[in-house]
């Protein structure tokens, strides 16, 4: 006589740890249960996939050549700041490549003290053939190319985070992935193209003084529409003096909605940059128009209070990645360590550029590699179709195994439901990731999942075809059809976990959904449904079987 | 005791010359779609092949003509477009190779947005994909083939001595192949989600070609008069319909899921649902009948231990 006791306590044991981890998936009865309840139960279910819930998943890639050529480009202004000081008065400090800096002077006799300069650019180094009587060549040292490249990746990191904390999301993922790429996951944002701006935008704040001893030679149009800005860069091409550039302000008809572009000739040294602020807010001025404050740190506002003492009636312009927002005229020295940036923008966007200052630019523009967006409606559509097909699917199976299998069908079938809710179980248990593909793949466990109960009955139907008692029959089936299907399921599982292995999001959902619920099949079936039989067998002789 | 069919005596073996040609055909059309996709001729998804799809969701019926005729005139002729009626919805695709432009998704928005101002639509979803990323997935792909299918062989080839396991994988390739052909010849899209179908099927397939084989070595120990065709012809009578059922019943899950389960999961259920169709077949008519073919082994018997 076989014990059934202990199996049918272990299956208790399984259904109520299945329910116990499953209900805080789902919420709104895990909300409608009292405190103490929730305290005791775990607090993580399962997660929906982006492809459930909406949200953007990007992954991006840092230019890092970018990051060395803006690094070297700041050694040069501060070189050029540092000749000034000396009062050696070099003809041209440029940057020649990528990782060199190249330094004209006319007057030989200067090589030598220029020279020592090199003193307070350890990370330079003189490339001495490249040089001649009147020219220097530095050259960027191969290691400090290395830190620029991966701080550039930390960096990025870094802000983006910062950013997207000030954004307001729940639980984003911002990690590092594989040597210079950056993954960005954002689930339920409401606002897709927002928040792929706020991350994309660069926000290096820098302040320049316009050249206006040669701004009336250019002979610059007034303004122009947006599309013409290439055209009028084609024609002041070559006309544009040393050391300057030409910038383009963008405004915006209020009336009309059209963007226009007023050119200026800039120079192309930089006063400060932002990465002297402390903070960055936003403000609303007399005509309720919103401009963005900023506070420089120390430093930046004694810096600022100078370069404003010194520039009295010229213009200064505030460029953002490239873009002037404002030139106003210095009226006066500006002490207090305060600015403010006006322009054409509304109250949301002044919003976005306060956050981009506040948590600071990047430090070299970002390549969107993938950018996979779901909106919210499309989230839920999914999750409503899942649903109604793994029902109708549910119920095509268990009716089919009734009207096949008589009572033993009905058997299957309370395998079958044990079965999905040990998955959900395991699921929660495991904190994994529901996503679309994950949902067929529950799906398929109905299917696939009563194949085991359909190769045992016919196992057993044979046994009585041949005229064993039923018992016999039914430990007779059990026995011949376990290793047949171990041998499907194994081989099933060897694609799942290869899909696990090398999938990505959807398809690894789809992957775990499958895996476990062949695993968990092999159980259900087996004990699951021969308990069962046990209990029936156990009792007076059994004659005949419903199967 | 209900039952599709009862004891039955059909000649499968018999049958194997027409199988084998209906069979071969279908695998040839699989490998041209293999050389195919190999050579990025063929109609791989934008997942492997890089690019900008855009699903658009829209308060009235849009014309595809329309819509096509306004993405052409502002220069993006390069769009395919598929319409997924009771909803009004609009996937436009376009792939990386013949655009170079960032920001594709927003041009296509843009264009709808001048184009058919009264005719208000929200982004379902967008997804924009370098050919980096494209590549890695491609490989990514190659190499979960690669170790299913070597995963695969070698469990069979542990579990069977060598002419089941090689008559076993046959048989998957085979379905595989066929479904790979069948959606070449339907030039469906091969995406990320059709290649997962395709290695669930390699294993799942196999399911159905076990319960032949084991019953087959099972007669191999009992019945030692009959010839070495009639043997595998009984046993495959003997599983039939267990080999129908096992099918039906995933069959059964997979209809709702093509019809219902939403446009992401149709290509995906559909091609499970062919390769489960093939899968039966083939384990009937194409691995049982490649056992024959081993050389020495037709009307003898085989080795018996």
């Amino acid at each position: 006589m076989k014990k059934v006791g202990g199996r049918f306590a272990l299956l208790a044991l399984v259904v109520v740890l299945s329910v116990v981890f499953f209900l805080p998936s789902y919420k709104p009865l895990y909300q409608a249960l009292p405190d103490w309840a929730r305290k005791i139960l775990p607090d993580k279910g399962i997660t929906l996939g982006l492809d459930l819930q909406g949200g953007i998943h990007m992954v991006m890639e840092v230019d890092e050549d970018r990051a060395v050529e803006i690094a070297v480009e700041r050694s040069v202004n501060s070189l050029q700041d540092l000749l000034v000081d000396k009062k050696l008065p070099a003809e041209s400090v440029k940057r020649t490549a990528a990782n060199q800096v190249t330094i004209q002077f006319a007057n030989a006799e200067l090589k030598s003290q220029i020279q020592k300069l090199l003193d307070e650019y350890p990370t330079f180094f003189e490339v001495d053939a490249a040089g001649s009587a009147n020219s220097l060549v530095w050259e960027l040292r191969e290691t400090e190319i290395k830190r620029i490249k991966d701080s550039a990746i930390n960096q990025a990191l870094e802000t983006i985070r910062n950013r997207i904390d000030q954004f307001g999301v729940s639980e984003p993922l911002v990690q590092r992935q594989g040597l210079k790429q950056i993954v960005v996951q954002l689930p339920g944002v409401k606002e897709p193209k927002r928040a792929k701006d706020l991350i994309k935008e660069t926000a290096l704040l820098e302040f320049k003084m316009l050249d206006e001893d040669n701004q009336m030679k250019m002979d610059f149009p007034a303004r122009i529409p947006k599309e013409k800005e290439a055209e009028v860069l084609a024609q002041f091409q070559g006309k544009v003096p040393e050391g300057d550039q030409i910038l383009f302000e963008h405004q915006i008809d209020k009336d009309t909605g059209r963007e226009f572009r007023t050119p200026y000739l800039v120079k192309k040294r930089v006063m400060l940059t932002g990465d002297v602020l402390s903070d960055a807010r936003v403000s609303i001025g007399e005509f309720n128009d919103p401009y963005v404050s900023i506070t420089f740190d120390g430093k930046g506002g004694r810096e600022f209070e100078r370069i404003t003492g010194e520039n009295i009636k010229k213009r200064m312009a505030v460029v953002l990645d490239n873009t002037i927002y404002s030139a106003p005229v210095i009226q006066d020295r500006i002490s207090g360590g305060r600015a403010q940036i006006t322009g054409t923008f509304s109250t949301q966007e002044a919003n976005d550029l306060a956050i981009v200052l506040r948590a600071g630019a990047l430090p070299a523009p970002l390549k969107i590699i993938q950018d996979l967006t779901v909106g919210p409606s499309l989230g839920q559509d999914s999750i409503d179709q899942g649903v109604k097909s793994t029902l109708i699917a549910g119920l095509l199976v268990v009716v089919f195994m009734m009207v096949y299998y008589r009572l033993s069908g009905v058997i299957a079938d309370f395998a079958l439901l044990l079965n999905l809710l040990c998955l959900l179980g395991a699921l929660s248990a495991l904190n994994a990731t529901l996503t679309l593909p994950g949902i067929a793949g529950i799906v398929l466990t109905i299917g696939m999942g009563v194949d085991s109960n359909v190769l045992i009955f016919e196992r057993i139907r044979e046994e009585l075809r041949a005229g064993k008692a039923v018992r016999l029959a039914v430990d007779g089936g059990y026995d011949k059809a376990l290793l047949t299907i171990i041998d499907a399921h194994v081989t099933t599982l060897i694609t799942g976990v290869a899909l696990f292995l090398f999938g990505t999001g959807p398809i690894k959902g789809f992957a775990v959904t499958l895996c476990l619920g062949i695993a968990i099949n092999l159980f259900t079936a087996f004990v699951g449904t021969k308990v069962v039989f046990d209990l029936l067998n156990q009792g007076k002789k059994v004659d005949t079987l419903s199967i | 005791m209900l039952e599709i069919l009862g004891k039955t005596n059909f000649d499968f073996m018999g049958k194997r010359k027409i199988a084998f040609i209906f069979s071969g055909i279908m695998v040839l059309f699989g490998l041209i779609a293999l050389v195919q996709i190999s050579r990025g001729a063929a109609n791989l998804g934008i997942d492997f092949a890089g690019g900008t799809a855009v699903q658009l969701k829209f308060d009235q019926a849009i014309r595809i003509e329309e819509a096509r005729k306004a993405l052409e005139s502002n220069g993006l002729s390069n769009a395919e477009l598929q319409e997924f009626g009771q909803d009004n919805k609009l996937l436009v695709r376009i792939k990386a190779s013949t655009t170079i432009e960032e920001k594709t998704a927003e041009r296509v928005m843009a264009v709808f947005s001048k184009e058919f101002p009264n005719n208000k639509f929200v982004v379902d979803a967008s997804t924009e994909i370098g050919p980096t990323i494209g590549k890695k997935l491609q490989e990514d792909a190659l190499i979960a083939i690669v170790i299913s299918f070597a995963g695969i062989i070698m469990y069979i080839a542990a579990r069977f001595e060598l002419r089941f396991g090689v008559a076993a994988a046959l048989a998957t390739f085979h379905d595989v192949l066929a479904v790979l052909g069948a959606f070449y010849l339907l030039d469906k899209e091969i995406t990320l989600l059709v290649v997962t179908a395709l290695l669930t099927l390699a294993g799942y397939s196999l399911t159905d070609t076990v319960v032949v084989f084991d019953r087959i070595r099972e007669n191999l120990r009992i019945r030692r008069r009959d010839s070495e065709e009639s043997m595998i012809n009984n046993a495959v009578n003997q599983v039939l319909s267990r080999t129908i059922v096992t099918s039906l019943t995933v069959v059964l899950v997979l209809i709702p899921l093509t019809l219902a389960g939403g446009e992401v999961l149709h290509d995906f259920s559909l091609a499970l649902l062919s390769g489960v169709i093939f899968g039966t077949y083939s384990s009937v008519f194409v691995a049982s009948p490649l056992l024959l073919l081993w050389p020495g082994a037709s009307g003898r018997m085989m080795k018996r231990n």
